[in-house]
């Protein structure tokens, strides 16, 4: 098929256990990863707690999903953007989330960050260059 | 291009409408839907919000949930403009995409 890629944006803002929507949208994330679009994620809200590191669910009972994030450059998924704001207002910083990587085959495989801070206006920009945008 | 931005929850609720507002581009336009329109009631806590958000985009509100919650088009907040079924469908096809703030 020779139909032009779109550019899909993943909004998440919920928290990863209170509710389902973070880990469906992970999901719809990987099966969309099959299509061979162009995939970013946008976390904003309380979406940046998905990132949070050391997260450990064995006294919930539900499945640590967050290390998934992680294995999103396997799946040529390799833009997370964070929206700076959201993080400042829960007193979260970067060094507060999970370091993302992924291997740039065009340089050796080097490791390269996944994540990307931006502001409230980048991120709006952001929403408005997207072709499809599926909220969470 | 520009986004229909709609938002479906009570801002009283959760946070979710002061975000589509924060990330509304000069064109975008914002429709309320379901519980979204206790939203741009007048006189309540977001009418200023609303009145600034109006520089910069329109603001709608969909008639039949209105209805259903009591609200009549006078209620609302000035400059705020309903639509019914067929003005959704109008917005979604004439914007380049949607975005929902859930």
């Amino acid at each position: 098929m020779a139909e032009a890629k779109k550019k899909f944006l993943y909004v998440n803002r919920k928290a990863p256990y209170g509710t389902i929507y973070a880990l469906e949208s992970l999901e719809v994330v990987l099966i969309g990863a099959a299509f061979e679009q162009e995939v970013a994620l946008a976390f904003l809200d309380d979406g940046v707690f998905d990132l949070i590191e050391g997260q450990d669910t064995a006294g919930i009972g539900m499945k640590n999903f967050s290390k998934t994030y992680r294995a999103l450059g396997d799946f040529e998924v390799r833009k997370l953007y964070v929206e700076r704001e959201s993080l400042e207002e829960r007193g979260l910083s970067q060094a507060d989330l999970m370091p993302i990587v992924y291997e740039d085959e065009n340089e050796d495989y080097a490791e390269k960050p996944s994540i990307h801070l931006v502001d409230r206006a980048e991120m709006a920009r952001l929403i408005g260059e997207s072709d499809v945008v599926l909220s969470f | 291009m520009s986004t229909l931005h709609t938002v479906n929850k009570s801002p009283f609720e959760r946070g979710s409408m002061a975000t589509a507002f924060g990330h509304v581009l000069e064109g975008d336009a914002v429709l309320t839907i379901e519980d979204g329109v206790y939203g741009v009631r007048k006189g309540g806590t977001f009418a200023k919000t609303i009145a600034e958000a109006l520089a910069r985009c329109e603001v709608y509100a969909l008639g039949p949930d209105l209805a259903a919650r009591g609200m009549k088009p006078e209620d609302l907040a000035e400059g705020v403009k309903v639509v019914g079924y067929d003005g959704f469908v109008d917005l979604a096809a004439s914007h380049a995409r949607v975005c929902a703030w859930l």
